[in-house]
């Protein structure tokens, strides 16, 4: 039997891979698991500025053909919570991803018209290793400026990425976004983060 | 009339004649754009009435408090070491620094950190720094923290009012407690928690906000992006809020007034009523085939039960001024001024102490910790968006008029029992008409605000 499409089917958003998202997301920044291989450095940070300039060009095809089918798009209403017994500011496996993307297409979501432009800075970007030799994560501080219906206003925090074939060409298994101010009452918190 | 207020703890006199203001089929924009209307609803509506400040799961055990607000008001909702619950006001007596400047968590005291003055979780002073500079007797209750003096839970809603002059809060609520009911008896044990939420505010008046809580008019264009997402893989499909597709006003469902500022838009006849109906129109979420199947595999023909526990329930019902119960949230607003609103969307999680769903209870709440998330991301930011756009509208300010006269004048439109409560079809305003009635009585009101002290 063929694997299901995680593009109509949501199948792998189980318990067992929400446990090891949990895991996965625990305790990773350490100095023992720090990379510094500075060619892969290198590869990840321009990987990074891709993934910004397809947000910011609103390629969101482009941008979403940047992750593994089974994937995750995580805006965390808390720090490390757990997101099977709360809310998050956003939590979309593949197939809501999707919809987001279609939503924003139809025109008709009022929130995004006009749309928004933003121009996004990333920085400070650490590597750190996993069990597994092929999986690493990437810590990166990000600053979005957005501008929409005459007003300018800043979008700030943290990223962790989890990306996936490191020796050949970088996939996104899941994104993670730590906004500095998770726990606030947000304005219009429309545009792909 | 000078819109100030007396310092005697009476509201002073309107600061319109709200009756050139408010009519059968209009309301004026100054109501929503006037600093000095917003100040006066501060006292006359978010003083003087039963307000909303948080609920009980937030502060299970002695010693917790959440922060809040009753409209600006800045409160700590506690449960003191005695069990009690008490709204303190979150403000020094000396000279009125906060003294709590956490969101939440546990606490037997609240120190100020301007000048160090202490109080226990009950209000009462504790201490001062090196009080033999004072010539005063710190027993005196006046420098105990100020808190509001009615403070009631409702089946795990708290609520509380500065107005002694105020109903009890049962009577209050009125009809609205029948629906909350019902909505609270869907879940094992009739009751949910509190868990986290999306947080959420909007550059306009709180007003635009309860307007739109019951208006069924609204939806098939505000949430079209929504709606066409929800079915985007059969776009005849019945997902999510389909039923308003066609003509919502030939649907079962309906729009309910029940005094007091209270209504309820119930949308649960559209939906057949037998388990697995509710899951059945639930669009997609993420997990929801894996969990479905597990649920199946576990509980057989009782999978559907709990199937529905993790789908929306399609009620509106919204508790003047600022308590709104829609799908599994509790949604909360907040004036922060005559133009900016927070609205807090909390979700709630189900709670199983009788194993009445035979261990699946963290699958259901891993479910519908996801349905939750939908509507706020993909429904409620466009309708702040609009509700700005009302707010720029009405700059506009020699078009003076903001109708609500949807129903109005056409014969057997509406039923009307023996307890005033109106009932009419569900893309109807008259349940606008009928809040912004309570909202002028209120406002042309005296109501008897007060504070108390733990003695």
């Amino acid at each position: 039997m063929d694997a299901p499409d995680p593009s109509t089917g949501s199948y792998y958003v189980s318990d067992d891979f929400y446990a090891a998202l949990v895991e996965d997301f625990s305790g990773w920044q350490t100095p023992d698991r720090a990379i510094t291989d500075a060619a892969l450095r290198e590869s990840c940070a321009q990987f990074l500025a891709e993934e910004a300039r397809l947000l910011d060009s609103d390629r969101l095809d482009d941008w979403l053909a940047l992750f593994v089918p089974e994937c995750i798009y995580w805006v965390p209403g808390t720090r490390d919570g757990d997101p099977r017994r709360e809310i998050a500011i956003a939590f979309d496996d593949r197939r809501r991803l999707e919809d987001r993307i279609f939503r924003l297409r139809t025109g008709e979501a009022w929130s995004q018209r006009p749309r928004s432009r933003t121009t996004r800075m990333v920085s400070n970007i650490e590597l750190f290793s996993t069990p597994d030799p092929e999986i690493a994560m990437v810590r990166s501080n990000f600053l979005t400026v957005e501008f929409r219906d005459g007003e300018t206003r800043i979008w700030s925090g943290w990223n962790g990425h989890r990306l996936r074939d490191m020796t050949t060409r970088w996939k996104i298994l899941v994104k993670q976004v730590n906004l500095i101010d998770y726990d606030q009452n947000l304005r219009n918190p429309s545009i792909v983060l | 009339m000078t819109g100030l207020r007396s310092i005697d703890g009476v509201a002073s006199g309107p600061a319109w004649d709200y009756d050139k203001l408010v009519f059968e089929d209009r309301v004026h924009r100054i109501l929503y754009t006037d600093p000095r209307i917003f100040d006066e609803e501060m006292t006359k509506i978010f003083g003087a009435v039963w307000v909303y400040l948080g609920h009980e799961s937030q502060i299970p055990a002695p010693n917790d408090f959440v922060a809040t607000r009753m409209g600006r008001r800045p409160l700590i909702l506690v449960r003191d070491s005695e069990g009690v619950l008490r709204a303190l006001y979150n403000r020094c007596t000396h000279r009125g620094s906060t003294v709590c400047r956490e969101a939440r968590g546990s606490a037997k005291s609240f120190q100020c950190g301007y000048h160090g003055w202490t109080f226990l979780n009950s209000g009462k002073l504790n201490g001062v720094p090196w009080p033999d500079g004072y010539a005063d007797n710190f027993e005196d209750e006046k420098f105990n923290l100020a808190q509001v003096p009615r403070v009631e839970s409702y089946r795990g809603f708290v609520f509380g009012t500065l107005n002694l002059d105020a109903p009890s809060l049962a009577d209050y609520l009125g009809g609205v407690a029948g629906p909350l009911d019902e909505w609270l008896d869907r879940h094992p044990g009739g009751k949910v928690v509190v868990c986290e939420a999306n947080r959420l505010k909007f550059k306009g008046n709180w007003k635009l906000l309860y307007d739109n809580s019951a208006d069924g008019y609204h939806v098939v264009f505000s949430h079209r992006s929504l709606l066409a997402m929800e079915n985007r893989f059969d776009e005849d499909g019945d997902k999510g809020m389909a039923f308003y597709k066609s003509s919502p006003d030939n649907a079962p469902m309906y729009v309910r007034y029940f005094g007091n500022g209270h209504h309820f838009k119930d949308k649960r006849p559209n939906v057949e009523d037998r388990p697995g109906a509710l899951w059945e129109i639930e669009g997609p979420h993420p997990g929801m085939e894996h969990f479905e199947a597990s649920l199946r595999q576990r509980l057989g023909d009782r999978a559907d039960l709990a199937l529905d526990l993790a789908s929306s329930e399609p009620v509106n019902i919204n508790v003047f001024p600022n308590l709104h119960i829609l799908g599994n949230h509790i949604q909360v607003s907040t004036p922060v001024s005559v133009d900016e609103t927070d609205t807090t969307w909390y979700g709630t999680a189900v709670v199983d102490e009788t194993g009445e769903l035979e261990g699946t209870v963290d699958a259901v709440n891993a479910l519908r910790m996801r349905t939750q998330e939908s509507f706020p991301n993909f429904g409620e930011v466009d309708d702040l968006v609009n509700f700005e756009q009302i707010q720029v509208g009405f700059q506009a300010e020699e078009d003076e008029w903001v109708y609500m006269h949807r129903g109005l004048g056409i014969p057997d439109r509406f039923e009307v029992d023996d307890d005033g409560v109106i009932t009419g079809p569900p893309t109807d305003e008259v349940f606008m008409r009928e809040h912004m009635k309570a909202w002028k009585r209120l406002m042309m009101a005296e109501p008897r605000i007060a504070i108390s002290r733990t003695v």
